[in-house]
């Protein structure tokens, strides 16, 4: 799948040098792109594609109260820059106040501007997620913001292949977090350097959309730039009828084309991986990083334990910046907030799943704060209209718009000093939420399960349905 | 973009895996409208205190590492957000060239869109260099991009691998985008004859969705 992509959208070719290709689309937000957009008018340049260039503000937004001024001048001044920015070269905008607002990896396939195929970059980590359709689609660089904006095509070297096969079928309580934390957990978070994995098995065509997408989304947690997963009929029916999708007979012959887009029988991969869905546990990382993860029923690593001294030393460090002791068990750990949102896991999907899980009970009293950010203010108005906000507030969570929020903590959303969050975004790095603020990963029905119980907790024992 | 030719320069030794670029640029950092003045700021966390007073632990806060212009780092350097202001922070800290057995992809890739040399090199003697900058103070490397060697005054001697287009970047000091727009006309033909069905990229419902 990766080689018919890269074939379809080869511009220029010559032995040694990166490959040009084309761009199909190119996604940007107000973070990244202000000294691309820069760059450009300092050396005289046109945006070349602004008919395939798509906007959002996301980083940096409010989740409340968006009607009130911005107080953060430094974000009010990246968002007056990118409506500048699109304002002059013709790039359509979803701003802060668009009803399709959201963050730029959710509302790309929500609109059906991602689809099968494609070329697909933006400035940032996680365009991995578009990688759920069948499209090639990784994060770049502001130069190479600068450098698609200019050319509609990148510079680029080719990289090598990875299978992952998940296997079986996913327990109960299991969800497609739980896989991705799982296969990053084995791999490393250095495994997929210099790959472009193509994701496939039983598991895996068992997910909706919106779990294909969360598996994707953290690809790049496994240090792959992109991941992929064939596109089939569940991809058909989730796009058939978005705004950007082509409708009626074009949306016949499209589907035909996308069909061919997939995967040969007995393709070769340069490198290949297997796990069995059924092995898998609720997940919950307990370190510094997405691979530091166990199951739920596990207890905290002893540094002793890894035989690597770079290795002990980082999880010496990585439990003293936790405030962790090794041999604790997991649900043993108390908290102090969870976050329900991000990129990761903020679809219709993992509300829906993370609402059951909450209908009728209460937010924990030892927690200072659980908070429902949805990915997009379409996702909010659907999740409405089947009046999850009502169960959600009902149960003592704040129910909020769109936008990255506390997995990046640029807008107000930040995680205080040495608290400990359950959250479904995608980094638990030192400071991602928050400067020395704790971060443990898991999946919207274990965020959800443990705000309820003021700790983790193993939802498979609660019989709730995971996501799909 | 500047050159990479030849440098030679005191080496600060950041003895931690799996660096990642928010703790080269930590988030409040984000929201700068320029690529300048990220020197100040890199690894912020780590190297102040409240008050932005310099934590005396915090490795490039030692005297002994003071004007440092190679940073010596440990595997999957650059790891997570794709911020190519982790990269413009490290250049304009004054490092040239950051030297590590193993990079992430998009932070590898920006280092040469900013004139900076990631030299990757084998686990063993990335530990050496580590325990020769730990016993001698004021240790400095030469990192030589033509002959592809790290060497010092002792006589050690390294080679690191690098690709043949991505050094004659570095070389020259080459702007991507340049190098590209020579091939406006292969950009032009792919155009006219690759696109897909116009359904395929323009919005269909152009009343729901208006180009500005």
């Amino acid at each position: 799948m990766y080689q018919k992509i890269w074939d379809a959208h080869l511009v220029y070719e010559a032995p040694g040098e990166p490959a040009l290709l084309y761009i199909d689309r190119h996604l940007i937000h107000e973070g990244t792109s202000p000294q691309a957009f820069a760059g450009l008018k300092a050396a005289g340049r046109k945006v070349r594609r602004p008919d395939l260039t798509f906007a959002v503000m996301d980083h940096s937004v409010p989740t409340k109260d968006r009607a009130l001024p911005i107080v953060d001048q430094d974000a009010a001044g990246q968002f007056r820059a990118l409506e500048k920015n699109c304002r002059e070269t013709g790039v359509r905008l979803f701003d802060m106040f668009s009803r399709n607002q959201g963050i730029v990896h959710i509302i790309g396939p929500e609109l059906g501007i991602t689809q099968p195929g494609q070329t697909i970059v933006c400035g940032d980590s996680h365009t991995s997620t578009h990688g759920a359709f069948g499209a090639l689609a990784f994060g770049i660089g502001t130069s190479e913001i600068e450098h698609v904006l200019a050319t509609q095509c990148l510079s680029h070297f080719r990289s090598k292949t990875m299978h992952i096969v998940v296997n079986g079928k996913r327990p109960r309580g299991v969800s497609a977090k739980d896989i991705i934390l799982a296969i990053i957990g084995k791999i490393g978070i250095a495994g997929g350097t210099g790959h472009v994995v193509e994701y496939s098995g039983q598991a895996i065509r068992g997910l909706s959309m919106d779990g294909r997408m969360t598996v994707c989304n953290m690809t790049i947690e496994g240090g792959a730039r992109a991941g992929m997963i064939a596109p089939d009929d569940t991809t058909f029916a989730y796009m058939e009828g978005r705004p950007f999708v082509p409708r009626g007979k074009d949306f016949q012959s499209a589907v035909a084309a996308w069909r061919a887009t997939t995967t040969d029988p007995g393709a070769r991969f340069d490198d290949s991986v297997t796990l069995d869905a059924a092995q898998i546990a609720p997940q919950v990382t307990w370190g510094t990083n997405p691979g530091m993860v166990a199951g739920v029923t596990d207890r905290i690593p002893d540094p002793n334990a890894f035989r690597d001294p770079d290795q002990r030393k980082a999880t010496v460090r990585a439990l003293q910046y936790m405030g962790l002791q090794p041999g604790t068990l997991i649900v043993d750990i108390p908290l102090d907030r969870v976050f329900i949102g991000s990129c990761t896991n903020s679809r219709l999907d993992d509300l829906r799943a993370a609402a059951r899980v909450v209908a009728g009970k209460h937010v924990a009293k030892n927690l200072k704060e659980a908070l429902v950010v949805p990915g997009s203010m379409l996702i909010k108005a659907k999740a409405e209209a089947e009046g999850l906000d009502r169960i959600f507030r009902d149960a003592g969570f704040e129910w909020r718009d769109a936008g990255c929020s506390m997995c990046i903590g640029m807008n107000a959303d930040v995680l205080p000093p040495h608290e400990r969050c359950a959250s479904t975004s995608n980094r638990n790095f030192e400071g991602r939420q928050g400067k020395d603020g704790r971060t443990h990963l898991v999946s919207p029905i274990m965020a959800a399960a443990a705000a309820i119980a003021g700790h983790f907790v193993d939802i498979r024992e609660w019989n709730v349905d995971a996501s799909e | 973009m500047h050159p990479f030719i030849k440098h030679t320069g005191i080496v600060a030794p950041l003895d931690r895996l799996n660096v990642d670029t928010d703790q080269m640029v930590p988030k409040q950092f984000l929201k700068a409208l320029t690529r300048e003045g990220f020197g100040r700021i890199l690894f912020y966390d780590w190297r102040y205190l409240p008050g932005e007073k310099p934590n005396p632990e915090f490795v490039l806060n030692f005297p002994r590492y003071k004007g440092a212009s190679v940073l010596l780092a440990r595997a999957n350097f650059g790891c997570g957000s794709s911020r190519e202001h982790a990269p413009w922070a490290v250049d304009d800290y004054g490092f040239r060239a950051i030297i590590a057995p193993s990079f992430a992809d998009i932070f590898y890739n920006n280092c040469f869109k900013n004139g900076i040399l990631p030299a990757t090199l084998p686990e063993e003697q990335v530990d050496e260099l580590f325990k020769r900058t730990e016993a001698e103070e004021g240790y400095q490397l030469t990192v030589d991009l033509p002959n592809q060697s790290i060497s010092d005054a002792h006589g050690l001697n390294f080679k690191f691998e690098i690709s043949d287009f991505r050094k004659h970047i570095l070389l020259e000091g080459l702007d991507d985008i340049g190098l590209t727009m020579k091939h406006v006309a292969d950009i032009a033909r792919y155009e006219s004859s690759h696109n897909p069905a116009p359904t395929m990229y323009d919005p269909v419902d152009l009343k729901a969705f208006p180009p500005q």
